[in-house]
């Protein structure tokens, strides 16, 4: 009886002890947390993806606590939970609009050639590094899916020609696809920017219409069409100067020959110009 | 020779593998010239470094040497006609990498001759270490065994580190080429006049020819003629894949070793390819420039495989149409088949790193698929891989996409993408492959 005694009495004052250093050690060692960082953070998406410019959700909600940064940075959110926070923490909104993946390309299997049959790994990266893969077209899309496998959001799917489509509801610009282009063809643009040239083929005149038959030819309508300065030709190329974004139209398109340029509507439609070469092939072009 | 060879143990180094030569289609096979491609396409970035630029306008008339293109700085070299004709265009064209990059287009006239009509002969035994140096930068020189790296900027190391030997390239380890055999035999008075230029360039002691025991008939001829009063030696290592690599070359003649991420200077030695020394041989002394490289076209599907003299900038298509080819043509490598790569159309143009034309058929043994089955850990890669990388662990690591664990941990800027893992694995895996996606990866984070 003594010995069981003994023992609980023991345990109990051992339990004392360390009860009593776990609560000194908790006054001493306090660290002071901000509670509204973690209530910013429930109404912050958690997808952790970055286009904010922070490593991920937490540290933005640290940034907009401290003051740092204005909740409408984060572009992945529905405008009115960014009020919300902004509200909640008594600032304003501030600026900051939803960005887009957008593929500078639109060679599609059925309409651009193919020089070589690739026959390696299945992967943009590597067809890109055994003499720039099959494409005739330098510059486009090898149609490998390299951007769809780094997508987290599920943002990317390879259509039927093998041609990467964004979704714009669900691409929060984390930039993945930037990266993992071998081509360079993806870039990050705010959803305004609807007008895009699908396109990065620098070959001189007609000289690019062997490769594909989307291909920019630096003709120069849409120059004359829209408003001065807004579309430039660079490198046998034309270019947006999206600073003058406001002045964009459709105008612009109406006259491309081969649908280079086009216009990107909200829900993912590409309006061509009604002077676009139709394409009515649906079979993929056999090797050249 | 049978029964001593049995006992002749030849320098190497460790690991390495032993791919089937197949040489014997073009070793016997003199060096010959074609007749001149209609238009030549000179690419402007033809080795490391800065491009060049063109000194030549469109429309204007240039004869076969004169200098079309001058060295963007110490970095880069110039370019010279490699025909008499007309420059058609300065544009963009196809390269084996993939990018178009700035070319120019040099129409041959009907009839051009192959005398070269550009040259300013000259006493290179009375030329100082710093003049020779640069006439071999004026001379347009780089690595013909396939690095282009620029010659002269190997002849002035880096501060603080000496030239002691000049290791002289004539291993040739890559199946079916035979090019710089064919040059050991029949260049060998421009070769040595080459090698007597580098020892006097860098400074260098000794000049060591390093031949591999399969050509043991260029390196009898090359004793022959080897002058007793130079420090120049010849020795055979052996036959093995890559032999030809020059850390490898360096390990197996002078058993020391590159340290990891440093150039061979900082042992003291210079690696010259047999063709670049036997091309700065023949050039320097009469002040020309390098408008033409020794060739081997050779594979299954070339109906008359040679050597040839190529002038630079003939696309690939012309020169196999002078071979003539089989009907069933499969893929076309430029270089050997381990390190070389297929070319996606045959428009590209031979540049001066380009030292074979490996045409393959369409139901070669090597292009047929074989289905990739997992790592077995069995080590072969291992113990093929001559740098002593971990092929297997990269491999696994590379499926994982942790490129940057590969570089930190496994030395992965080690690996010179040689094949040899990707050529010993049982299971198919692509190592090799792996390797250069994450390696390109890496380069791209880095920007």
């Amino acid at each position: 009886m003594a010995t069981i005694a003994t023992a609980v009495g023991f345990m109990a004052a051992l339990g004392m002890l360390l009860a009593t250093i776990l609560i000194v050690a908790n006054r001493q060692l306090y660290v002071y947390e901000d509670p509204r960082i973690d209530e910013v953070e429930d109404l912050l998406p958690r997808a952790n993806c970055g286009a904010c410019g922070t490593a991920g959700c937490r540290p933005f909600a640290e940034m907009l606590v401290k003051g740092e940064a204005a909740p409408g940075l984060c572009t992945v959110n529905p405008k009115h939970i960014n009020q919300l926070i902004a509200d909640y923490l008594g600032v304003a909104l501030g600026a900051g609009e939803r960005r887009t993946a957008r593929l500078a390309c639109a060679g599609g299997k059925h309409v651009a050639f193919l020089r070589a049959s690739y026959a390696g790994l299945s992967s943009c990266r590597a067809a890109a590094l055994v003499a720039g893969g099959g494409k005739g077209c330098a510059w486009g899309c090898l149609g490998l899916g390299d951007c769809e496998l780094v997508c987290e959001f599920k943002a990317i799917r390879l259509d039927r020609y093998g041609l990467p489509r964004v979704d714009e509801s669900k691409c929060t610009a984390c930039g993945d696809c930037v990266t993992a282009c071998p081509k360079n063809l993806f870039s990050l643009h705010p959803v305004s920017h609807r007008l895009w040239v699908a396109c990065q083929n620098r070959d001189p005149g007609d000289e690019g219409a062997h490769d594909c038959d989307v291909v920019c030819t630096a003709c120069g309508r849409c120059v004359q069409d829209s408003p001065e300065g807004l579309i430039g030709i660079q490198d046998h190329l034309a270019e947006v100067d999206y600073t003058k974004n406001a002045l964009a139209s459709k105008v612009a398109i109406e006259r491309c020959p081969t649908g280079a340029i086009i216009w990107i509507e909200s829900d993912g439609r590409v309006i061509k110009g009604k002077d676009a070469r139709k394409v009515i092939r649906k079979e993929a072009l056999p090797l050249a | 020779m049978g029964l001593i060879s049995l006992f002749q143990r030849h320098r190497t180094f460790a690991h390495g593998i032993y791919p089937v030569e197949h040489k014997e289609m073009t070793a016997d096979k003199p060096i010959r010239r074609l007749v001149f491609a209609p238009e030549l396409v000179i690419p402007l970035a033809q080795h490391k470094g800065a491009p060049a630029v063109p000194l030549v306008k469109v429309g204007q008339e240039v004869v076969r040497g004169e200098p079309i293109a001058c060295a963007d700085g110490h970095f880069s070299v110039p370019m010279h006609a490699p025909a008499t004709g007309l420059i058609r265009a300065i544009a963009l064209a196809p390269t084996a990498d993939g990018p178009k990059t700035p070319a120019i287009y040099l129409k041959v006239y009907h009839a051009a001759s192959q005398a070269v009509l550009y040259d300013l002969e000259r006493d290179v035994d009375r030329m100082t270490a710093e003049e020779v140096i640069a006439a071999v930068q004026d001379a347009g020189l780089v690595g013909l065994g396939g690095g282009a790296f620029p010659s002269h900027v190997k002849m002035r190391p880096p501060a603080g580190r000496l030239i002691e030997t000049v290791l002289v390239n004539g291993c040739e380890c890559e199946p079916y080429l035979t090019c710089d055999h064919r040059i050991m035999l029949e260049q060998t008075a421009a070769l040595i006049r080459g090698i007597k230029l580098a020892l006097k360039a860098t400074g260098a002691k000794r000049a060591i020819i390093g031949v591999e025991d399969n050509k043991l008939d260029a390196l009898a001829h090359l004793r022959q003629h080897l002058p007793p009063d130079l420090p120049i030696s010849a020795q055979a290592v052996k036959t093995k894949y890559p032999q030809g690599a020059e850390k490898m070359l360096i390990k197996s003649l002078l058993r020391r070793e590159v340290p990891a991420g440093g150039i061979t200077a900082d042992i003291g030695v210079a690696v010259y390819n047999v063709g670049t020394l036997a091309q700065m041989g023949e050039l320097l002394p009469q002040g020309r420039g390098l408008i033409e490289r020794v060739v081997t076209v050779s594979g299954p599907a070339v109906l008359q495989p040679g050597n040839f003299l190529v002038p630079i900038g003939t696309p690939v298509r012309h020169v196999l149409e002078q071979v003539g080819l089989r009907e069933n043509l499969g893929e076309v490598i430029l270089g050997g088949p381990m390190m070389g790569m297929a070319v996606a159309s045959l428009d590209v143009p031979i540049i001066k790193s380009v030292s074979g034309i490996v045409a393959l058929e369409h139901e070669d043994p090597d292009l047929a698929y074989r289905k990739v089955y997992p790592c077995i850990k069995c080590a072969e890669c291992v113990k093929a891989c001559p740098v002593s990388l971990n092929p297997s662990m990269l491999g696994e690591l590379a499926l994982a996409r942790q490129y940057e664990r590969m570089a930190a941990e496994f030395n992965l800027d080690q690996c010179f993408e040689c094949g040899c893992c990707a050529y010993v694995c049982p299971s198919n895996i692509p190592l090799t492959q792996y390797f250069r996606i994450a390696k390109s990866i890496n380069r791209d984070n880095q920007k």
